[in-house]
C-alpha cells in the first residue's frame, strides 16, 4: 500500500473507535440482559448446567464457543461489579456493567479492524488513484469499518457482530489471497460456525468451493472439474480440522449426553415464521399479500369473517400463526424452499469457479437466499449479506449498483431497531453520512462507466426518505396510532423487502449471465 | 453534534423552556417585568429581545407538536423524552442554518487554504472543537449569537462592511456577552474609515455604518420602544448593576472555580478584606481597559483583517481574565476567534483550544459530559494534530513570533531553542491537564479542602490563559514591523 494508506486507515479505525465510545450512553435493547445473563451463567455454574439454566428467559442459545467467550469477559467483569454475575439480578444495570460490556464490544472490534485490513489487501483497484481518498481500498475500508448496520447494531443496539463477522472475513481474505491459505480460513470459518450458527447460512459456499478449488488441484482446459486430480490428502486436513474444531467444542457436552438439548436451545422452531418485526425477505411479501388478500376477501364477502383467527401477525408476539387466504408455511417448506435458492448458485460455484470472486458471489447469493427464505429470519442476518458484498463492490460496477441498493434498504430496514426518540437524530444521522458517503464514493470510482443505479432505483431509494418522514413523525401524530399501531412497521419491512428482493434477482441474475458468458467464450 | 444521548443542563434546559413559555403566552410588554404571571426570579428573561424572538419563534413550533410543553404555569420542570428531542433538535437546527455554513464558508473563503481539501479539513477541525459541542448539546445553549458574529468577520473580510455592522449587530442583540467582541469590531471600522481619510469616503463610510448600526437596533427593540420605562426595564434585566450582585459572585465564601484573574488571586489573598465592592467594581473595568488598550490603539491606527482577528481573541480574552462577573462559558467566546485563527497559527491555537475545553471541566463533570469529554478532546487533539502537523511547526517563524525575537535577540540568548522548549512546554501542559482530569473525575478530593480540583483546574487554566494574552498581545503589536519591513524589501 502506499505510504498514505496505513495511516490513513489508521485515522479511520482511531475515529470509529471513537465514534463507538461516544455511542457508550445510548440505548441498549434486551440483549444486552441476555448478555450480562450469560456472563453469570457461565461464571458461576460448572459446564453441564450451562445449556439447561432457565432462570431468566434470556437461555443460553449459542454453540459452545460463545459460551467460553462469555465466561472469559466474565473474568474481566468481576473487576468491574461483581454483583452484575449474580444469576438472580435480572435487569441489573449499573454505570460499571454498562461500561464493561459496551467497552468489551470496542474492544473485540479490534479483530473485526484487523480483518478488514487483510481483506483491504486483497482488493486490487482497476487503475491506480492518485488521491488516497479515491482509491479502492480505502473505499472499501470505510465501507466495512464504518458500516452503519454493524456500528448501530453493535454498539446501541448491543451485540457481539463485530469480531464475528471479523472472523468471517479474515477467513474470506485468507481464501482470496493471492498465496491462498485454504487450510486457514477453513479453520477459521470453523471456529466461527462455533461461535454463532446463523453462519451456517454461508456454509454451503464455503463447502463447495473448498471442495471444489482445494480438493480438486486441477481443473481441466475448459475449466471444469479434473476428476482425477482429487486429492485425498486435501480431503483427509480438511476433515480433521473441521472435525477437531467441532470436537473441541461440543465435546464435553457429548460427552455429557446433552447434545439433544443444546440442539433444540440453537435451533428454536417453535418461534414462528417471522419475528414481531418482520424481516424484510419473501415471507414478509407472502405475509403482506396474505393479508392484503384477507381484506379484500372480507369486503367482497367471500370469506367468513367468523373463521378468521383474531390474532394479528405484527401485534408483537412471537407465536405460530395460521395465514388466512395463503397457505400456511412450516418449517420443512422454508427448508426446502432456501435449499432450493442456493442451489443454482451453488452449481455454479461447481461447475465453473472463477476462483475467489466466484467463492464470493455464491458466498453472498447463499446468504442472500438464506435471508429470503429462511424461518424466523431476524433482519440483522442482512449484515451477513451486505458486508461480503461491499469486497466486490469496490471491485466492479455492476456489483456497486447492487450494492447500493442493498445497503440502503438494508441498513433502512434496521431503523425500527432503535425506536426511542433520543436514538432518532443519531440514526438518521449516521445513515445519512454513511449513504451519501457510499453513493458518492463508488460513483466516482466508477464514473467512466455507465451509471450504477438506473431511474427506477434510482426513484425507488429516495422513497425511503418520504416513508421515514411519515412513519417517524406524522404517523405518531395522527389519530391511526391507537387503531394500528403496526402500520409502519408493516410498511417498512414490506417496503423493503421488495429491495431486497430486487437485489437479489438481480445478483442472481448478474451472476447467472455471467458464467454462461464465459461457458460460450469457452466454447 | 451528536449530542441526543447526552443529558440536560436542568437550569439552562429549563430556564430556555420557560422562555418560550413566558414569550408565546404573555404579551410583548409583560415579558421583562416581574408580574403575577411572569416571576423573574425563576429563570427570567435576561438576554436581549432576538434570544426572546427566537424563543417565540421554537414554542410556535412546540405548540403544534405537543401545547403541554409550554402551558403557561402548569409546565415548569417539564421533562419527557419527546421534548428534550425536540429542544435539542432545536439547537441543532440553530447550529446546521448559522453556524456551521459560517465556519464552511469561512474555511473555504481563506486565502491560505487553497485546495478544497485543505479547506474541509480546516472546516473539520473547527467544528469539531469539543468545548462548543459539549457546550452547546449537553449543557445546551444556542450557538445563534456565535454564529452570527462568525459572519460579521466573514462580511468584514470580503470588505462588505455594511453586512458585517448588521450581523455583528444582530449577534449583539442576541447575547449581551458579545459586547467583548465589539471593540474589535469598532476599532476596526474606524480605523477603516480614518484610513480612507476623514474627509471624503471615510466619513461617508462612518455615516453609512452608524445608520446600519443605529437601523439594526431600532429594528430588533421596535416593539419596545414605545415608551421609556420599557427600554430602562430592559437594560435593567440585561445588565444587572443595582441588584448587588457582586456580592453574590465568586468572592464570597464559596472557593471560586473561574479561571479569571481574580479568582486566581483570592486563592491567595482576600481581595475582598482589602477594598470595597465599588473599587472592586473601577479596579477590574481599569485593568480591563489597560490590557486592552495597546491592541485597540494598534488597530485603529492600521486596520488589517489579520490584527482585527487577533484582536478579537486577545480582547475576548482581557475581557474574560479581568472582568467582574464573568460565568466559565464566556471562554467560548475566545475560543470562536480562535478557531478563525487556526489556520495561521495551528500550534497555539490547538493548545489553546484544548487549554478551554480543560478549563470548563468543572461544568462538564457536573453536567455529566465526562464520557464526551475524553472522548472528544483526544479525537480533537488527534485530528488537529494529524492534520497540521502541529508538532513540526513550533519555531519562531511559524509561531509569527519572528519579528519580536529579531528585535529580542540581543537580550535573550536562549530563543535559540526555542521551538524545541515550546514542543516541550507543550507537552508538559497536555500531560498535566490529561492527569488532572483524571484526578478530577475518579479521585475524592481530601476533606479539609472540598473544592481542590475545581480551584486547581481554574488556577492552572489562568496561568496558561495570561500567558496567551501576552502572546496574542504580542503579535499584534510586533506586527506592523515585519509588514513595514516587508514593504521595504518589496
Amino acid at each position: 500500500m502506499a505510504a498514505g494508506g496505513p495511516s490513513g486507515f489508521r485515522a479511520l479505525a482511531l475515529g470509529v473507535s471513537f465514534l463507538k465510545c461516544l455511542l457508550i450512553p445510548a440505548y441498549y435493547s434486551t440483549d444486552f440482559e441476555v448478555h450480562r445473563n450469560w456472563l453469570a451463567i457461565t461464571h458461576n455454574l460448572p459446564l453441564s448446567q450451562w445449556y439447561y439454566e432457565a432462570t431468566s428467559e434470556w437461555t443460553l442459545d449459542y454453540p459452545p464457543f460463545f459460551a467460553w467467550f462469555e465466561y472469559a469477559l466474565s473474568h474481566v467483569a468481576k473487576y468491574f461489579d461483581p454483583k452484575m454475575l449474580v444469576i438472580e439480578n435480572l435487569n441489573y444495570t449499573s454505570r460499571a456493567t454498562v461500561f464493561f460490556q459496551r467497552f468489551s464490544v470496542i474492544f473485540t472490534d479490534i479483530l473485526f479492524i484487523y480483518a478488514v485490513r487483510e481483506c483491504c489487501r486483497c482488493v486490487n483497484g482497476k487503475r491506480a488513484a492518485k488521491d488516497i481518498l479515491e482509491k479502492p481500498t480505502f473505499i472499501l475500508a470505510v465501507l466495512l469499518l464504518w458500516n452503519f448496520g454493524l456500528l448501530i447494531v453493535d454498539h446501541i443496539h448491543f451485540q457481539y457482530n463485530g469480531f464475528l463477522f471479523g472472523l468471517m472475513l479474515l477467513s474470506v481474505a485468507r481464501l482470496c489471497q493471492v498465496n491462498k491459505r485454504y487450510l486457514e480460513g477453513a479453520f477459521l470459518f470453523a471456529v466461527l460456525l462455533h461461535f454463532k450458527h446463523i453462519y451456517i447460512y454461508v456454509a454451503p459456499a464455503y463447502g463447495i468451493y473448498l471442495l471444489r478449488s482445494y480438493c480438486f488441484t486441477a481443473n481441466n482446459a475448459d475449466g471444469s472439474v479434473k476428476w482425477r486430480s482429487f486429492s485425498l490428502l486435501h480431503v483427509t486436513l480438511l476433515g480433521l480440522i473441521v472435525c477437531l474444531v467441532s470436537a473441541l467444542s461440543l465435546g464435553p457436552f457429548i460427552v455429557l449426553g446433552q447434545l439433544p438439548q443444546i440442539i433444540s436451545r440453537l435451533f428454536p422452531f417453535k418461534r414462528g415464521l417471522c419475528h414481531a418485526y418482520w424481516a424484510p425477505n419473501f415471507w414478509a411479501l407472502y405475509n403482506a399479500m396474505d393479508k392484503a388478500l384477507t381484506i379484500f376477501g372480507l369486503k367482497c364477502n367471500f370469506l367468513d369473517p367468523t373463521k378468521i383467527p383474531k390474532a394479528s401477525m405484527t401485534g408483537g408476539l412471537v407465536q405460530e400463526f395460521q395465514h388466512t387466504v395463503l397457505p400456511s408455511v412450516t418449517p420443512l417448506v422454508t427448508l426446502i424452499c432456501t435449499f432450493v435458492s442456493i442451489l443454482p448458485s451453488v452449481f455454479c460455484l461447481w461447475f465453473k469457479p472463477q476462483g475467489p470472486r466466484g467463492f464470493l458471489q455464491c458466498l453472498v447469493l447463499c446468504a442472500l437466499s438464506s435471508f429470503m427464505f429462511g424461518w424466523h429470519v431476524h433482519e440483522k442476518a442482512i449484515l451477513l449479506a451486505i458486508l461480503p458484498l461491499s469486497l466486490l463492490s469496490v471491485q466492479r460496477a455492476k456489483d456497486a449498483g447492487i450494492y447500493l441498493i442493498l445497503t440502503t434498504t438494508g441498513h433502512f430496514s434496521l431503523f425500527p431497531l432503535l425506536f426511542t426518540p433520543p436514538e432518532l437524530p443519531i440514526k438518521i444521522l449516521l445513515m445519512l453520512l454513511f449513504t451519501v458517503y457510499s453513493f458518492s464514493s463508488l460513483k466516482s470510482l466508477f464514473r467512466r462507466e455507465r451509471p450504477l443505479l438506473n431511474w427506477l432505483e434510482t426513484i425507488y431509494l429516495i422513497q425511503l426518505v418520504p416513508l421515514e418522514i411519515f412513519c417517524e413523525m406524522i404517523f405518531p401524530l395522527t389519530p391511526w396510532k391507537r387503531h394500528f399501531p403496526f402500520v409502519p412497521l408493516l410498511l417498512t419491512s414490506v417496503y423493503c423487502a421488495l429491495g431486497v428482493t430486487y437485489a437479489w434477482l438481480k445478483l442472481y441474475v448478474s451472476v447467472l449471465t455471467e458464467r454462461i458468458s464465459v461457458r460460450q467464450k469457452a466454447e | 453534534f451528536l449530542g441526543a444521548g447526552k443529558p440536560p443542563m436542568y437550569g439552562d434546559y429549563e430556564a430556555q423552556r420557560h422562555w418560550q413559555e413566558v414569550t408565546y403566552n404573555l404579551p410583548i410588554r409583560q415579558w421583562y417585568f416581574n408580574t403575577s404571571d411572569n416571576n423573574l426570579l425563576y429563570w427570567g428573561l435576561d438576554y436581549p429581545p432576538l434570544t426572546a424572538y427566537h424563543s417565540l419563534l421554537c414554542a410556535y413550533i412546540a405548540k403544534l407538536i405537543n401545547p403541554d410543553w409550554i402551558a403557561l404555569h402548569t409546565s415548569r420542570g417539564y421533562e419527557s423524552q419527546p421534548h428534550k428531542l425536540f429542544m435539542r433538535t432545536t439547537v441543532f437546527v440553530a447550529d446546521l442554518l448559522v453556524y456551521i455554513p459560517a465556519v464552511i464558508f469561512y474555511c473555504f473563503s481563506l486565502k491560505e487554504t487553497s485546495t478544497k481539501k485543505k479547506a474541509s479539513i480546516c472546516a473539520l477541525c473547527i467544528l469539531l472543537y469539543p468545548g462548543l459541542i459539549l457546550i452547546d448539546h449537553g449543557h445546551f445553549q444556542y450557538p445563534l449569537s456565535l454564529g452570527f458574529a462568525l459572519w460579521g468577520v466573514l462580511a468584514l473580510s470580503y470588505d462588505w462592511d455594511l453586512l458585517g455592522s448588521v450581523a455583528f449587530c444582530l449577534a449583539l442583540n442576541y447575547k449581551q456577552m458579545e459586547l467583548y467582541h465589539s471593540l474589535p469590531f469598532f476599532c476596526y471600522l474606524l480605523g477603516k474609515c480614518f484610513k480612507k481619510g476623514l474627509k471624503g469616503k471615510g466619513l461617508v463610510l462612518l455615516t453609512k455604518i452608524t445608520g446600519t448600526v443605529v437601523v439594526s437596533f431600532a429594528v430588533c427593540w421596535l416593539p419596545f420602544c414605545t415608551d421609556m420605562e420599557q427600554i430602562m426595564q430592559v437594560l435593567r434585566r440585561l445588565f444587572p448593576i443595582d441588584r448587588g450582585l457582586f456580592e453574590a459572585c465568586m468572592f464570597s465564601s464559596p472557593p471560586p472555580r473561574l479561571a479569571n484573574i481574580w479568582c486566581s488571586l483570592s486563592v491567595l489573598i482576600k481581595i475582598k478584606n482589602i477594598v470595597s465592592p465599588q473599587t472592586q467594581l473601577k479596579l477590574s473595568l481599569a485593568v480591563t481597559l489597560l490590557s486592552l488598550l495597546p491592541t485597540c490603539i494598534k488597530l485603529t491606527v492600521q486596520p488589517s483583517l489579520r490584527g482585527f482577528k487577533f484582536a478579537l481573541v486577545s480582547c475576548a480574552l482581557s475581557f474574560f481574565l479581568f472582568s467582574f462577573q464573568v460565568h466559565e462559558k464566556s471562554i467560548l467566546l475566545v475560543s470562536v476567534p480562535v478557531c478563525l485563527i487556526i489556520n495561521e497559527i495551528p500550534f497555539m491555537a490547538t493548545w489553546f483550544l484544548l487549554v478551554s475545553t480543560f478549563s470548563m471541566l468543572p461544568l462538564l463533570l457536573k453536567d455529566g459530559l465526562l464520557l464526551a469529554y475524553a472522548v472528544t478532546t483526544p479525537a480533537f487533539l488527534s485530528l488537529c494534530g494529524a492534520s497540521f502537523s502541529i508538532l513540526d511547526k513550533t519555531s519562531a517563524e511559524d509561531l509569527q513570533l519572528k519579528p519580536f525575537s529579531l528585535s529580542m535577540k540581543g537580550y535573550v540568548s536562549w530563543f535559540k531553542s526555542f521551538s524545541k522548549i515550546v514542543r516541550s512546554l507543550f507537552l508538559l501542559s497536555v500531560t498535566l491537564m490529561g492527569v488532572l482530569s483524571l484526578v478530577c473525575a475518579a479521585a475524592r478530593p481530601p476533606q479539609r479542602l472540598p473544592d481542590l480540583f475545581p480551584v486547581s483546574v481554574s488556577v492552572i487554566s489562568c496561568l496558561h490563559f495570561l500567558l496567551f494574552l501576552v502572546y496574542f498581545n504580542v503579535v499584534i503589536l510586533w506586527d506592523s514591523k515585519n509588514s513595514r519591513s516587508q514593504k521595504k524589501i518589496n
